[in-house]
């Protein structure tokens, strides 16, 4: 029973730090599965964030924030789009540039509209997504083991959990069982095969941009209106990076990113566990350690010392019709 | 490829370039209340209006030609090295082993030897992603990403565990020997409390040196051939793997830049987060200086103005913070990055028609 509440929380946790990860992950998926790089994962679930916290603090209703926040994160999604797709730009580029837009968009609007230093103001519990509890929860509780695992796991999340951990089957199937998936993942693989077929990679390819946005919008609806209660500078933290780590490390397949985000998101809550507990012999706990194994990773799977990481292998190219 | 003349495509796209960010920044403090006049007079004054200031801005401007040359060598080779700030980093922890390590040494001796230490660390941590690109097929831009936070966390880790001193409560070094301290430029009539330091003749220096070495010797052309066409590098017989580490271990090295200026110029002892995102200014700043050495030169200028004055425009301009600049460096990677193609079949047909 000991080591049921040392776990339980820690798997809690890891479900909510895994989150954020997976719907930023999801949306590399779809962007890079058509064709289109996305480093730029950081700068919208950024804009996501703060655009979900200013208008749930100027509203008060959390799904209106949640709606500017998908709303914000599009219309960078839009600029790179726009870039990648119609100007043929540099993928890598445009998307650095979004994420360090974002950073300083944010701040300054943040500064501009709520004059608190950058952030705004704390939102009240009404304004944020809060833990809902399922049914059933309280005629489990007398059950030991199941009990406390359903209210700690199963139930007690925010509704954006159970959105992100549906969206994996249901991408999965939008990839693979639908036309517009495939015709999706063709215009990744070879889209000259897409345009033969009368079939327009430009419009594919925005579309897949938008869908990424989305829920990258979402993913930093989660972690200003959700996980946190408000938006401070920068507090997106490298997550859309490790998203795209995870992404890369699922191989560009959904299932796979449901495993890694929540390897990552466990990897995180352990390290928040054993903060400043001593180890024999070593003394603190590297925790850094832990936060770089993602990082890690990510490299020796690229290099090919463990697995192959293939790329969709159009990613990165830019169309051009032909006429 | 795009028909511009050449002082066309070189100075008047950048220039239109830079007034686009800088219109669609103003936009933004106009529309949320503020005024633009005001905040870019602020700008302006706080980064030029005194000789402190301009002290200031060029301290800022050695960073960001030290990261803004690293990225255009990298560039000039067709790799994109997003890196910068990771080995800026690392730079920084050479510098510091050397100048702790070293210090019964004098200055003379000390300080070539730090910032050869500098330059070691951050070539070091360059050339990993440039071997791992080269030798095991992944991919640069990915690699020096999760390189940044593989530094940070390194860093983080040695600073905060084995290099703050017992008993202190600020994570950073002792203090450096005061022979390791690169002197300021008070014989040039700047005011001594300007941290700019003789990092900034090093950094024109390096200028010269990368542009002699790119377009003055067989290395550098054969640089470009790749950076150009790496199948026509291929036919020539250029041994691709070999030039991809050199040139990242280069990059590297000229990012380390930025510890020199940091640590031995200013600080003098080595802090967590030194490196500040200069790393990401110095993409802004390659962009925006078409790759080449003197335009970097002149970009890092501008962009060391530009936060310079933005740091004053936070205390003067209530509501407008000194991100802005941040904002405006992305859009100018934007612009002259990614939308490089926006306003180029414009101008050719204005251009053309001007012309005859």
């Amino acid at each position: 029973m000991v080591a049921l509440e040392l776990i339980l929380p820690i798997l809690a946790a890891t479900l909510r730090t895994a989150t954020p990860l997976l719907l930023g992950a999801l949306a590399g998926l779809f962007s890079e599965r058509a064709g289109i790089i996305d480093v730029g994962l950081e700068g919208k679930m950024l804009v996501g964030a703060f655009a979900a916290a200013a208008a749930a603090a100027v509203t008060g209703n959390v799904l209106l924030g949640l709606v500017a926040g998908i709303g914000g994160a599009c219309l960078l999604g839009l600029v790179h789009a726009y870039a990648c797709v119609t100007l043929r730009g540099s993928q890598v580029v445009s998307g650095m540039a979004i994420n360090i837009i974002a950073s300083g968009l944010t701040a300054t609007l943040a500064l501009a509209w709520f004059s608190q230093g950058g952030q705004t103001p704390p939102l009240p519990p009404g304004a944020r997504f809060l833990p809902v509890t399922l049914p059933g929860a309280a005629a489990l509780a007398g059950v030991p083991v199941l009990g406390p695992a359903y209210a700690a796991l199963v139930s007690g999340q925010t509704v954006l959990v159970y959105l992100a951990l549906i969206l994996v089957p249901f991408s999965a199937w939008v990839l693979y069982r639908t036309r517009f998936g495939l015709r999706l993942r063709a215009s990744g693989e070879h889209p000259a095969a897409v345009d033969t077929a009368g079939i327009s990679v430009a419009r594919l390819r925005y579309s897949a941009v938008m869908v990424a946005s989305v829920l990258c919008g979402i993913a930093g609806a989660y972690i200003a209106t959700a996980q946190g209660a408000g938006f401070v500078r920068d507090m997106v933290a490298g997550r859309g990076y490790i998203a795209l780590a995870a992404m890369i490390l699922g191989g560009w397949r959904p299932w796979p990113i449901l495993f890694t985000c929540l390897l990552f998101g466990l990897l995180d809550a352990v390290a928040i566990r054993l903060q400043g507990v001593a180890v024999p012999g070593i003394g603190a706990f590297p925790v850094q350690a832990l936060q770089a194994l993602p990082y890690l990773l990510t490299v020796v799977l690229l290099a090919g010392f463990v697995g192959r990481a293939i790329p969709p292998r159009a990613s990165g190219q830019p169309y051009v019709k032909e006429r | 490829m795009s028909g511009l003349p050449r002082w066309a495509e070189l100075a008047l796209l950048p220039a239109l370039n830079l007034l686009l960010a800088l219109a669609l920044t103003a936009l933004l403090v106009l529309a949320t209340g503020g005024d633009p006049v005001a905040a870019l007079t602020a700008l302006a004054m706080g980064s030029l209006g005194s000789a402190d200031a301009i002290g200031y801005t060029l301290y800022y401007a050695t960073n960001m030609a030290f990261t803004g040359l690293a990225v255009a060598v990298a560039f000039q080779g067709g790799l994109f090295n997003i890196g910068a700030e990771g080995q800026a980093y690392l730079a920084g922890l050479g510098v510091t082993l050397a100048a702790l390590h070293l210090g019964f040494l004098p200055g003379l001796l000390l300080v070539p030897l730090a910032i050869a230490g500098g330059a070691a660390f951050g070539a070091l941590w360059a050339a990993i992603p440039g071997w791992l690109q080269a030798r095991r097929g992944s991919h640069i831009v990915i690699t020096t990403i999760m390189f940044n936070f593989l530094a940070a966390a390194l860093m983080v880790y040695l600073i905060v565990n084995l290099l703050t001193p017992p008993g202190s409560m600020a994570p950073e070094s002792r203090p450096f020997p005061a022979a390791s301290a690169l002197p300021g430029l008070a014989g040039f009539g700047f005011p001594s409390s300007a941290p700019v330091n003789l990092a900034l003749l090093l950094a024109v220096l390096a200028a010269l040196a990368v542009w002699l070495l790119v377009w003055r010797t067989p290395w550098g052309y054969a640089l470009r051939v790749m950076g150009q066409s790496p199948a026509v590098a291929t036919y020539a017989g250029i041994d691709q793997g070999r030039m991809i580490i050199l040139v990242m271990a280069l990059s590297g090295a000229l990012a380390g830049g930025v510890a020199v200026n940091e640590l031995l110029g200013a600080q003098h002892k080595l802090l967590l987060g030194f490196t500040g995102g200069y790393g990401f200014t110095g993409i802004a700043v390659a962009l925006m200086g078409r790759n080449h050495p003197a335009g970097v030169l002149l970009a890092a200028l501008l962009f060391g103005a530009l936060t310079q004055g933005g740091a004053e425009l936070a205390f003067e301009v209530p509501d407008v913070p000194s991100e802005i600049v941040v904002l405006i460096q992305g859009l100018v990677i934007l612009f002259t990055g990614a939308l490089g193609n926006m306003l180029r079949p414009a101008l050719a047909r204005m251009l053309g028609r001007a012309g005859g």
